[in-house]
């Protein structure tokens, strides 16, 4: 009977890009930079790698199909490649397919690697893509603050907020991530933003503004895996190691049935759920001690903190206001600055939200560093709200 | 011979009603006799509207409660079809889930192909019911009258020989080459016209009364019998000349509508038609005059089946439901005729592929979702596997139209980024009160109306244009439910 992931695979390196406007690097230039950082981390050689996996979301933008664009450019001594891609959690999924063959005992030292390059379109936001021959049919030509905007417009109905006082909580959260950008020194943006110019900002996609949206960024992040046996053999006593990893996608319930009302994620709640269980974590707030989840749009963030039982049902703007997850709170959340202030290269998010864990969890983080930091975790929400597939991740340390 | 004659009704006028004065304060430079026209308002297509999304309207409307399946033919009239060389009857069909066994026909090229298609139904009635629906949207030259003078609308009418409510007592028809005005197939694509006096002289006046005095004749009238006469017409008082020339009591001639909704070509005729439907009483006499190269004249007598036949959404309920524009510039636009720079997320490549969506017509056109006859689940779009997460099963959905079904929204947004061709873009989930949700765009509503539970009703609209290959495709929207 199969008991998880919990435990069975340690993270010995990883590495992370700057990310932002990489007028100059192409995908191969961000793939070695992360790659390298790595390597270097982990202590290997290439040779010592046993397989990898490649996380790209827009192949057709950028990188290009199939997963020959990592072994080419990193010259991998022709190991198995396997290019994922699912949406947002694209990164995680890289992270997923090397920690899962480290497990199985396929292989050794697993690379995962995740790559965006989104900034050769010729215009801020992404580009527009066919939705499949049939959807395009029907489907509304949505965008993304248009889709996620939705979540707004629901959940303040549902609970009876006012939309000022919801503006507010989104505000908040958008605040508090550009202060903790300030001090991540990789991140795309790192200046802070007063709360009125949030408030005040052009409106994008009713009620989301400017300020509220993530904006569109290069990069790349990769993790180096291997099992906590080898890990100990090569010197790290207590390694890093996957406490859980869950994976859920809608299928159809959201788009078609009445069950769902349109003001939370229904993904994140299962795929939650499941990764508490993996770990073993009875109460997530007083036992994470950090979160790094997707906030493409402030309101993300803000319905997923009562997704992840951080906060009680309709009680999100009350914590977040009395600043719950600010870096001074009970669970700082994107201390790193999140995709808001980090960035979004869509392939390389889910690794670099591992990589905030794990450089919390090995008190690298400097002036961001979290105290007395055990677990950490991470969220990824591909998708529009009705059409996602939502990961959780939960990293810490072997013997804790 | 058993009555035949109409026996329903219904019509369709454009929500967005351009007040003229904004066209003649735009234009009045170039031609100051534009500010006397410059007064009330016309009836002008939404970006996602055309002749044939009228006429799905308009035909919805006229079966609205009845079997379309009891068709047998469908008429559709217009000068402006979107296609030349692709049956537009037939979207009509599909649209309305009337019978793949039916025969169906556009009918164009003259402004009384309205009127004609009517005499063709009434001829034909022994085949079965018939569908005829006229709608027009034509093009005008900026500054030009006919800008000031045309207006978009549809008007539809079926015609069997049960439960009549207007039968048909005779008509004649005649065909003469006086060209009056002309729109090319190919070239410029704008109307041509000729000397207003000159085509009443010379074409009005030498072939109507004519004309008219044989389809009494035939009906074993006299002019003085007409209680309702029906002639569209964009000359101040031709109507009046005519009745009178005829013999018809001045009381007896209808307003054209042209002050609130301009004139809207072949359709103009039936849509007068449904406005006096809706004003007769059993045992008046309506006569209905078309005109172009040629003239029409067609005469019924309401029945008292006309009051039992209950409300329909005619000309009275589109006609009041109307929303004020007065930005010009967007009118052009919206005709294509003003090309603006909508930016890269404009660029986006929309073909179609034909096989996909042959294979899902009956989703996409007919708007059939799927029931699942296992747990009752409404669903869209029909699956092989039921979306109700405690019934999943396999190869249990039919076919269930969603086209009628009342709906909320669920969710909303008005997004400014998106590309639209009115912005904002409206679109969120929809709630159907019967069950199902569809991710949908929404129309016809002004920016800041939208809230959580505002209630819709489903259009048939143009979804988007592929300019680059001379294709537009059509799929169904959320509107303001009636009566709001």
């Amino acid at each position: 009977m199969a008991r998880g992931i919990k435990d069975k695979v340690a993270i010995i390196g990883m590495g992370c890009s700057k990310f932002g406007e990489r007028w100059d690097a192409s995908p191969d230039d961000l793939m070695m930079e992360s790659y390298t950082e790595a390597m270097a981390d982990a202590g290997i050689t290439k040779d010592d790698l046993g397989m990898a996996w490649l996380g790209v979301f827009f192949d057709e933008q950028n990188v290009g199909k199939s997963a020959l664009p990592l072994s080419q450019a990193l010259r991998l001594p022709n190991i198995p490649v396997t290019r994922v891609e699912n949406l947002c959690a694209t990164g995680t999924e890289a992270l997923r397919g090397a920690v899962y063959a480290v497990a199985a005992g396929a292989t050794d030292i697993a690379l995962a690697v995740g790559v965006e390059k989104l900034k050769d379109t010729g215009y801020g936001g992404l580009p527009e893509r066919t939705k499949g021959t049939f959807e395009d049919l029907w489907q509304p030509n949505s965008t993304a603050p248009g889709s996620f905007a939705q979540l707004a417009s629901a959940y303040a109905a549902k609970h009876d907020i006012p939309m000022e006082d919801l503006k507010r909580g989104m505000a908040h959260v958008s605040w508090k991530s550009h202060q903790n950008g300030v001090k991540s020194p990789k991140a795309h943006l790192q200046r802070t933003v007063e709360m009125d110019a949030i408030l005040d900002a052009p409106m994008i996609s009713f009620p989301l503004g400017l300020y509220d949206c993530c904006g569109v960024s290069d990069g790349s992040a990769a993790a180096i895996v291997t099992t906590p046996e080898i890990a100990r053999e090569m010197g790290h006593d207590n390694p890093i190691t996957v406490k859980a990893m869950q994976l859920a996608p809608s299928n159809g319930v959201e788009m078609s049935h009445n069950s769902w009302d349109g003001s939370y994620t229904l993904t994140t709640r299962i795929a939650a759920q499941r990764a508490y269980e993996e770990a073993g974590i009875k109460d997530p707030v007083k036992e994470i001690g950090m979160t790094e989840v997707h906030d493409c749009f402030s309101i993300t963030e803000l319905v997923v903190m009562e997704d992840l039982g951080l906060s009680e049902e309709g009680k999100a703007v009350t914590d977040i206001l009395d600043g719950k997850f600010d870096a001074t709170g009970d669970v700082p959340c994107q201390i790193d600055g999140g995709l808001k202030c980090f960035g979004h290269p869509i392939g390389a998010s889910g690794l670099r939200m591992a990589y905030e864990v794990y450089t919390q969890l090995r008190g690298r983080a400097g002036e961001r560093q979290i105290k007395d930091i055990n677990m950490g975790l991470t969220h990824n929400l591909g998708g529009i709200p009705n059409r996602n597939i939502a990961s959780v991740s939960v990293l810490g340390r072997h013997k804790d | 011979m058993s009555d035949i004659g109409i026996t329903s009704y219904g019509a369709y006028i454009p929500k967005k009603r351009l007040n003229r004065k904004a066209i003649a304060d735009a234009n009045a430079w170039m031609n100051g006799a534009l500010r006397g026209m410059g007064k009330g308002t016309k009836a002008m297509c939404n970006w996602d509207e055309d002749a044939l999304t009228m006429a799905v309207e308009a035909a919805r409307n006229c079966v609205a409660g009845s079997d379309t399946s009891e068709l047998s033919a469908l008429y559709f009239a217009s000068t402006t079809h979107p296609f030349a060389d692709r049956h537009n009857a037939g979207v009509i069909t599909a649209a309305l889930n009337m019978p793949e066994d039916i025969r169906s026909l556009d009918i164009g090229g003259t402004q009384r192909a309205g009127t004609s298609a009517l005499a063709e139904g009434l001829a034909g009635v022994g085949n079965g019911t018939t569908l005829v629906v006229a709608a027009d949207a034509r093009p005008a030259k900026p500054g030009s009258v006919q800008e000031m003078q045309f207006g978009d609308a549809a008007a539809a009418v079926t015609l069997g020989a049960e439960n009549v409510i207007a039968k048909y007592l005779g008509g004649h028809s005649v065909a003469l080459d006086l060209i009056d005005h002309y729109r090319a197939a190919d070239g410029e694509g704008y109307d041509y016209a000729l000397e207003d006096r000159w085509v009443k002289e010379m074409g009005y006046d030498v072939i109507v009364p004519e004309t008219g005095k044989k389809a009494l004749e035939k009906a074993g009238l006299t002019g003085a019998d007409i209680d309702h006469f029906v002639m569209p017409t964009r000359q101040r008082r031709l109507d009046g000349n005519m009745a009178k020339a005829l013999g018809v009591s001045p009381d007896a001639v209808r307003g054209n509508l042209n002050p609130e909704i301009g004139e809207a070509g072949t359709a103009h005729a039936l849509v007068m038609l449904v406005d006096a439907l809706e004003a007769a009483a059993p045992g008046d006499k309506i006569m209905v005059i078309g005109f172009g190269q040629g003239t029409d004249v067609l005469i019924f007598e309401a029945t008292e089946a006309l009051k039992t036949l209950g409300a329909r959404r005619g000309v009275a309920a589109t006609k009041a439901a109307g929303t004020e524009e007065n930005i010009y510039t967007r009118y052009l636009s919206f005709r294509q005729i003003l090309p603006y720079e909508w930016g890269i997320r404009a660029e986006r490549d929309n073909r179609t592929a034909q096989s996909t969506f042959f294979r899902k017509r009956d989703s996409i056109t007919s708007f059939m979702g799927g029931k699942c006859e296992q747990c009752g689940t409404l669903q869209y779009p029909k699956t092989r596997v039921c979306v109700n997460p405690n019934c999943q099963a396999i190869e249990t959905q039919v076919d269930h139209p969603f086209a009628d079904m009342p709906a909320s929204v669920k969710t909303f947004t008005e997004d400014n980024l998106a590309y639209s061709p009115s912005p904002p873009y409206l679109y969120g989930n929809v709630a159907f009160k019967e069950g199902g949700n569809i991710f949908m765009e929404m129309t016809d509503f002004e920016p800041g109306v939208l809230e959580i539970g505002t209630d819709l009703k489903m259009v048939f609209r143009i979804k988007d244009f592929d300019h680059k290959r001379g294709f537009r495709r059509y799929f169904w929207k959320a509107a303001p439910a009636d009566n709001s």
